[in-house]
């Protein structure tokens, strides 16, 4: 029984990644490009909410909808400032700005927030510590279903918005091959920077999850980032439903990781993506011997 | 049309940096422990430079990881220390089991690209790190300290620690340098300049990107027992810590990326910033981040590719330039 309740944790541990990664996962699939900066921009938009929280009284989620425009014009600024310059100078300029980009942020919350820990557990509401006992050893507990809903949520609203909204066809157009899309007149500039601002805003509400769920501090980012990152590759690069199943496998084998020793929960994330990596790229020259 | 590698004031320079070698090798018995202390650790800044250049200035190679080896390094020493050999075959030990390990990460670690290599590899260096952790022989989560190193008196074991450095900064410069030389160097800035159009002429990319990634996993294996032994302790939180590509990544982008000469420069400048904000804190490592950003952004050949491409200044020569071109022999002719 302990099993199973191992997987219902691993499955809404696994919706919390899948919202982290899905604004890695938008921004690839789009410009091809990932931000090391993603953990640290999720964690900026915790504190953001932080503050809201600490100066008005509000709950965490009121506070979040206060602090999401501001992520959003974050998203749009950054794409325009630092991204679309890197873009254009190569595969690894956008990578080394990002990281620089990354140490900046993590500092500067360091300098504002001091490295205390923070939560954003004791604003969400009482709602958020509710579990359901099915028996003995199995817990639902509410927040992990709220988890698991806002990710589904979140990853169908974006497949609607990409479907059946003229800016998300511009937005896969450009996506697919960005000089013909210009050729019919979307501008890709700004299909690049709404795209960013969207995946800035998707990693704010990760941000707002790891607060409510546990502690962070300035430099939570990197972790954050590392799993996102996990997550995007198990479900495979540019397939945003790949990222939210990417995300529970990575969940899954975490909190699995957990029985086997608390020590190997982390361990067994990051087997399973370095597995996934040598199956999908090992595997590849493997058949390519065979074929020959 | 005439080509030359060598100009006189190349020459001049390069014989000019095995004289400072040979003065550097003097200065422990001028100056005091606590300045040869510093200098060792320039010198382990100016290796871990050269290797994370030689990974992404010429490989192409973006790694966020070089850690795992930096503690493969620290950690091997301390560990084949505790095997009872000595301290100083241990380090060499280390140094060479940090090259081995390379090997097989590379056969993996080598067929991805990009943001897959740069963050595969940081997880490679937590997973090592999450390994060392578990181990209690290690010291675990605390940290170990190289105890073996007190048999000798302090003055003597710092000396012989900045000796090593020093030697393992000549070597792996030289290697690096002659290995840029050779044909195998030619192949190697080709790779530089533009992977696919080298590969559509013949160049073995993979073959040649793997013995960049483990000569650097020589090197950073070679700076990692360093630091544990100017330290004498070593704990996973520092050993295996991201900071340690940051300040790689901060030397190669200031000082040069893709330049033999720039990430020494790169060196020079994070010791003398270093020196100054002795106290670190927030604001130096925004600083940081902020200034590599920006030369990533606008400068993306760095102090020394700019110099370079002013003054068309090589001091340490590891191409060729041509000195007269067609039209100028046309005109005289």
């Amino acid at each position: 029984m302990s099993l199973v309740n191992a997987i219902v944790q691993g499955i809404f541990l696994g919706a919390f990644y899948a919202v982290l990664a899905c604004g890695l996962s938008i921004m690839f699939g789009v410009m091809r490009i990932i931000n090391l900066a993603h953990g640290d921009v999720a964690v900026l938009g915790a504190y953001l909410t932080f503050v809201v929280v600490e100066r008005t009284g509000a709950s965490a989620f009121v506070a979040f909808a206060v602090a999401l425009p501001v992520m959003l014009l974050l998203g749009y600024v950054l794409q325009l400032t630092v991204l679309e310059r890197s873009l254009k100078s190569g595969i690894l300029t956008p990578l080394l700005a990002t990281f620089g980009l990354s140490i900046v942020i993590q500092n500067l919350l360091l300098v504002a927030f001091s490295p205390d820990v923070r939560s954003l557990g004791g604003s969400a509401g009482a709602f958020t510590t509710a579990s359901w006992h099915v028996t003995g050893e199995l817990s639902i507990s509410a927040l992990g279903v709220l988890v698991l809903v806002v990710a589904v949520v979140v990853f169908g609203a974006l497949q609607l918005f990409l479907s059946y909204t003229r800016p998300g066809w511009a937005m896969r157009a450009t996506a697919e091959d960005p000089d013909a899309a210009e050729l019919v007149g979307i501008d890709s500039r700004s299909v690049y920077a709404r795209a960013t601002a969207l995946a800035v805003a998707i990693a704010a509400l990760g941000g707002l999850f790891l607060g409510i769920r546990s502690v962070f501090d300035p430099v939570s980012g990197p972790t954050q980032l590392i799993f996102a990152f996990e997550a995007v590759v198990i479900g495979g690069m540019g397939s945003l439903w790949g990222t939210l199943l990417g995300g529970i496998a990575l969940g899954l084998a975490q909190t699995l990781g957990a029985q086997l020793h608390p020590q190997f929960s982390v361990l067994a994330g990051h087997l399973l993506f370095l597995a996934v990596l040598v199956a999908r790229f090992g595997g590849a020259r493997l058949t390519l011997r065979l074929a020959r | 049309m005439k080509v030359q590698r060598w100009t006189r004031t190349s020459m001049l320079f390069t014989s000019g940096t095995g004289v400072v070698a040979l003065a550097l090798a003097s200065v422990p018995l001028i100056f005091d422990s606590d300045v040869v202390q510093k200098l060792t650790n320039l010198l382990i800044l100016v290796i871990l430079a050269a290797m994370w250049n030689a990974l992404a200035g010429y490989g192409g190679l973006l790694s966020v990881g070089q850690q795992a080896f930096i503690g493969v390094g620290a950690y091997g020493t301390v560990f084949f220390a505790g095997l009872g050999v000595s301290p100083y075959v241990a380090m060499l030990l280390a140094m060479v089991l940090a090259g081995a390990v390379s090997v097989p990460i590379s056969l993996f670690a080598l067929r991805l690209r990009a943001a897959q290599f740069a963050i595969g590899m940081w997880v490679i260096a937590e997973v090592i790190s999450i390994l060392v952790r578990l181990d209690k022989n290690l010291g675990a989560g605390t940290g170990i300290s190289l105890i073996q190193m007190n048999q000798y008196a302090p003055n003597f074991r710092q000396a012989y620690t900045f000796w090593m450095a020093l030697g393992f900064a000549v070597l792996f410069l030289a290697a690096l340098f002659f290995l840029l030389r050779s044909p195998l160097g030619a192949s190697l800035q080709a790779i530089r300049d533009d992977e696919d159009a080298a590969r559509s002429l013949g160049v073995r990319v993979a073959s040649r990107k793997r013995l960049l990634f483990v000569l650097a996993g020589f090197g950073c294996g070679a700076a990692g027992v360093l630091i544990v032994a100017n330290t004498l302790f070593i704990e996973p939180g520092s050993a295996f810590s991201v900071q340690w590509s940051a300040y790689m990544i901060f030397m190669v982008l200031v000082g040069g990326l893709g330049t033999f000469e720039g990430p020494i420069l790169g060196a020079i400048l994070l010791f003398a910033v270093q020196t100054i904000f002795t106290q670190g804190g927030p604001w130096y490592l925004v600083g940081l981040g902020a200034t590599a950003a920006l030369f990533a952004l606008l400068l993306p050949r760095g102090l020394w590719g700019a110099i370079e491409e002013r003054l068309g200044l090589r001091l340490m020569p590891v191409g060729y330039r041509v000195v007269t071109s067609s039209k100028q022999e046309e005109a005289s002719a």
